[in-house]
């Protein structure tokens, strides 16, 4: 089943997303990336109902990209945040809404800080220090309590997500094979292995 | 379950003599499943009101922008700030439009009114998810903890409590309710509000 998770450190936010796009019980692609680059300094990583998932990513994509090229400056973490928030709030009162959950891991080039925000389908929104969603999130929240270092260099960092990764392997019965994993700073976004 | 008791949280207020208190816990989450510890339900309106939103968290900032807009709207248009009364209705009136299809909040309203000779008196009221208003002289509680929150602000409150001794009063009510309940909790703030200053304090509660 689908698993997200994201931590901040001192300077970085890391995302992760499992890599999977199943149907029902039958994987059908196994190297989907689940994590969108919104800006130059902004990632989002989105799991849920499929079909409403990456429909309702381009969307959030295309409008805060339409931001960028209208205002010349791209939209802050927390502003983009609280204007996806109300797309789904807007969204959950709808004939159909939307089934998206979201980590939206960004680095304020104003405040000089990253940010991480946990939204959930209902509009939910919260700024936080580490995030999880799916099945994972029982498994990765109680290790991101225990080893989690909001000062933390990078390496501490994937450090860390590597813990909650392999619990996640070896502990759930429905765990993701692998995950894409994107780390945003100062200089932008950029992709690693684990 | 019940999609009032999903994301967990209460809010309680107070009256003091000249100041009144409101105080919430700070947790965030997914019905069992704790997300945040940081966040927060009672907010800022006027510097002689405060209110909190316990309920559906999506409805919390819903809501909170939609008072925000309309008493904006009410300032620019009356000249002058809102008083609480008038906010609880105001409140009251927002939710009762939603009345068949609810935002899933229960608001608690604190605040200083003005009264004919230029004093201030204190005023707490609470609405239900419609908007039906209950205007008590002493606390009002509402969230996951409430019915926790009745029986022990009915043991503590006492009339004319000043200032610090409210604090006190509504810190050990919220602190000792939160605790009997899985869906409250994870650290607390409180509020008191006096004619001169607002006096705001987080409190450290059990992270279980």
């Amino acid at each position: 089943m689908e698993c997200s998770f994201a931590l901040t450190g001192k300077d970085y936010v890391i995302v992760a997303a499992d890599t999977t796009a199943a149907r029902s019980i039958v994987k059908m692609k196994i190297d989907e990336d689940k994590i969108k680059e919104l800006s130059p300094h902004l990632l989002m990583a989105y799991s849920g109902e499929p079909g409403d998932t990456v429909n309702f990513a381009e969307y959030i994509e295309r409008n805060i990209r339409l931001h960028h090229i209208r205002h010349l400056v791209p939209l802050s973490p927390s502003a983009s945040a609280a204007w996806i928030r109300r797309a789904l709030a807007q969204s959950l009162r709808s004939r159909n809404p939307y089934s998206v959950n979201l980590l939206l891991g960004g680095y304020d080039t104003a405040e000089d800080k990253p940010k991480l925000f946990w939204i959930d389908y209902l509009g939910t929104l919260s700024e936080v220090p580490f995030a999880a969603h799916g099945y994972g999130s029982y498994f990765a929240l109680s290790l991101f309590d225990r080893y989690h270092n909001p000062e933390g260099t990078v390496e501490e960092g994937l450090a860390t997500l590597k813990r909650c990764i392999d619990q996640v392997s070896k502990r759930l019965v429905v765990a993701p094979g692998k995950y894409k994993v994107k780390i945003v700073d100062k200089d932008g976004v950029r992709e690693v292995e684990i | 379950m019940s999609i009032m008791q999903l994301n967990g949280g209460s809010v309680v207020a107070m009256v003091g003599k000249d100041c009144v208190g409101i105080a919430t816990d700070m947790r965030l989450g997914n019905q069992a499943l704790g997300i945040s510890s940081e966040f927060q339900r009672v907010f800022p309106l006027t510097d002689r009101i405060y209110y909190g939103l316990p309920g559906l968290a999506t409805d919390v900032a819903t809501l909170r922008e939609r008072f925000r807009y309309r008493v904006n709207m009410y300032t620019i248009k009356e000249e002058r700030e809102i008083e609480p009364e008038t906010f609880a209705h105001l409140v009251s009136s927002t939710l009762y439009e939603h009345r068949f299809g609810p935002y899933f909040v229960e608001p608690v309203i604190a605040g200083l009114s003005k009264t004919p000779s230029g004093g201030l008196k204190p005023f707490i009221a609470a609405t239900d998810l419609i908007g039906c208003l209950n205007f008590a002289k002493d606390f009002v509680v509402a969230g996951t903890a409430s019915e926790k929150l009745f029986g022990v602000a009915e043991g503590l409150w006492e009339p004319d409590l000043e200032p610090e001794d409210l604090f006190e009063t509504i810190s050990q009510t919220l602190m000792n309710a939160v605790d009997r309940d899985a869906y409250s909790g994870w650290g607390c703030t409180v509020h008191i509000l006096t004619k001169d200053q607002v006096i705001t304090r987080t409190l450290k509660a059990r992270m279980d």
